[in-house]
């Protein structure tokens, strides 16, 4: 779906995107991760042809861009940065001025038909059906990202680009959002989105990119980013007899928690309690996204270091 | 697209305001002269001022001189400054351009909503000073010379004082038949009064495309709307400071401000042409030049606001 080669962009000294080899495949849900300045912004605009690449190239629904914008963009939603609406206009209004917008197509009746059922669709997604006709100056945070998801969604898109979604929504708002994606993903739509926020991409995503000073440092699914270790992470009252029951298998102890070489928890818990062990908790051991991503990245712009 | 941007155009309380405030400036002069008598002497003051007490009909002529140096320009620098810079501050427009809508389209769009906002403005400031000339001042024709309350001081040769400001000889007592006298003289039937105000509203909005067309370059250049709109009154001033300078007559006919009054000559018998066609001429060239400049800039832009 989105597929770029050595994709660079330098603003005069200062390179934004060192050489980018993005793959996101259809029907994936792909978070591009990556500390504040790392360029992810600049990625996200140089897809849609807002900004111009220095280099490299761009292919999106198997379309170059920026030269195929007017084939390729109506197929996109996308949600860049904060959402931007006509304060005195109210949410509805804002949807039907931002459709009409669009480019003539062919069947261009067809879209104006369905435009009124499409605006109530898509307000109706993001749970803004009450509020559509209030203008958007008396609108909270939360509600403006939720009109510029819908924003996204009128055309009803093949391919979501979306930058920083969950910005300013509340934890309920997030949730939605979530069930939101994964529902249109499973519709068929391509879900790419950026954050910095690592849970809600570690709940949401099957395939994610983290991106460091430009550069795109990993990019993997997330299954098998997270694959177990063959470390078995296991808590008990009774460390000391389990360590000298497994010794030479520990590899680490800090209190009351184990970390085991093993790649079997069920078989090592029966043994443990064959022995008449006390386990209060065992399993596989998974890296947490963060400490994939914290392995991989520096520090971001915002911190001096 | 050109219609979203009318509707977008329309929709907005600032246009409607800026209407009311610029079609309320000749209605409170129109007061002042009503209540005090006291009009500047032929030759003096604003054009066709000096001749509104004894016909009221004129005084949309009158109207469109007195906010056709400052209010009129201000509200087109203020309008098309804030076409593109506008909708970059507040993150309109990468949604209008990922819709997509593209950008040589939105520029003529913008150029198009700022036309119809002038033409819009100077029909309002002629029929608001028509109904007000009317009513505050005084019909026209003989009822008027008989009638208002100038009408004692001047008679029918007072009528002709417009004449004094094309440096012409008044002639009297030619203006029994006519709707109107033109500044030659001669009368005018009332289809003439028609088509030289059309004439003369066309001309007025052609005026305005200059400075509209430099604001729209600068609106490409900045995202602050406030700059553009006074950069754009920053030329107009100087073009108005070296109009008036003798030394600077090398470059006063490509001044975009140099034609600006030649309207009043379609009120002439016959209508002078020759100052009018060069004021066409130079709108057509600021227009061209700056358009041209604000499409190189803008079709090569990252979009970054």
């Amino acid at each position: 779906m989105i597929t770029t080669r050595a994709l660079t962009k330098r603003y005069g000294a200062i390179t934004a995107v060192r050489s980018v080899d993005l793959d996101v495949r259809d029907g994936d849900r792909y978070g591009l991760l990556g500390p504040n300045g790392s360029g992810k912004t600049t990625l996200v605009r140089m897809l849609l042809g807002l900004v111009y690449a220095t280099g490299g190239e761009i292919e999106v629904l198997g379309r170059r861009m920026p030269r195929h914008a007017r084939e390729v963009l109506p197929q996109i939603g996308a949600l860049i940065e904060e959402p931007a609406a006509y304060p005195h206009l109210s949410g509805r209004a804002n949807l039907t001025l931002l459709d009409a917008a669009g480019p003539r197509v062919p069947g261009g009746r067809a879209v104006r038909r369905t435009r009124r059922q499409r605006v109530d669709e898509a307000l109706e997604q993001v749970g803004l059906a009450g509020v559509g006709r209030r203008p958007v100056r008396a609108y909270s945070l939360g509600m403006r990202q939720r009109l510029g998801l819908a924003a996204a969604l009128i055309r009803r898109p093949r391919l979501l680009i979306l930058d920083e979604p969950g910005n300013g929504l509340d934890p309920r708002g997030i949730r939605d959002l979530r069930e939101l994606l994964t529902g249109l993903n499973e519709a068929g739509v391509t879900v790419f989105l950026s954050s910095h926020l690592l849970a809600e991409v570690e709940q949401l995503c099957t395939r994610v990119g983290v991106l460091d000073e430009g550069r795109l440092v990993l990019q993997d699914d997330l299954a098998a980013l997270r694959a177990p270790t063959g470390r078995i992470v296991l808590d008990t009252p009774d460390a000391d007899q389990v360590a000298a029951l497994l010794d030479g298998q520990v590899e680490q102890r800090d209190g009351q928690q184990l970390l085991v070489r093993h790649d079997d928890a069920a078989a090592l818990n029966a043994r443990l309690v064959g022995a008449g062990l006390r386990v209060s908790s065992i399993g596989p051991q998974q890296r947490t996204l963060e400490e994939i991503v914290l392995s991989v990245t520096g520090a971001g712009s915002d911190q001096v270091s | 697209m050109i219609t979203v941007e009318l509707v977008k155009l329309l929709r907005r309380p600032r246009t409607w305001i800026s209407v009311v405030l610029t079609c309320a400036l000749p209605f409170v002069v129109a007061v002042f002269i009503t209540v005090t008598h006291l009009v500047p002497p032929p030759g003096q003051g604003s054009a066709f001022l000096s001749a509104v007490l004894q016909d009221g009909a004129l005084y949309p002529a009158a109207a469109l001189a007195l906010v056709l140096p400052v209010f009129l320009p201000v509200a087109v620098a203020v309008v098309a400054g804030d076409s593109i810079a506008g909708e970059a501050t507040g993150g309109t427009l990468r949604y209008l351009l990922v819709r997509p809508v593209g950008r040589t389209r939105l520029l003529v769009a913008k150029l198009v909503s700022v036309i119809v906002y002038v033409l819009l403005t100077v029909l309002a400031v002629t029929f608001t000073a028509y109904a007000t000339g009317v009513f505050l001042l005084g019909p026209s024709q003989a009822a008027a010379v008989g009638q208002s309350p100038g009408g004692g001081v001047a008679g029918a040769g007072g009528r002709a004082a417009v004449g004094g400001l094309a440096g012409q000889a008044p002639t009297a007592g030619q203006a029994a038949g006519g709707a109107a006298t033109s500044l030659s003289g001669a009368p005018l039937s009332l289809l003439q009064l028609t088509e030289r105000i059309a004439g003369a509203i066309a001309f007025i909005t052609v005026s305005m495309l200059g400075v509209a067309a430099i604001a729209l370059f600068l609106s490409t250049i900045t995202d602050s709307a406030l700059g553009s709109a006074l950069g754009a009154l920053a030329a107009l001033v100087a073009s108005e400071v070296l109009v008036t300078l003798n030394a600077a007559t090398v470059v006063q006919p490509y001044l975009p401000t140099r034609y600006w009054l030649a309207w009043i000559d379609f009120f002439r018998q016959p209508v002078f042409w020759r100052d009018i066609q060069r004021g066409f001429g130079i709108q057509a060239v600021y227009v061209v030049v700056f358009l041209a400049a604000a499409w190189a800039n803008f079709s090569t832009k990252d979009i970054t606001a």
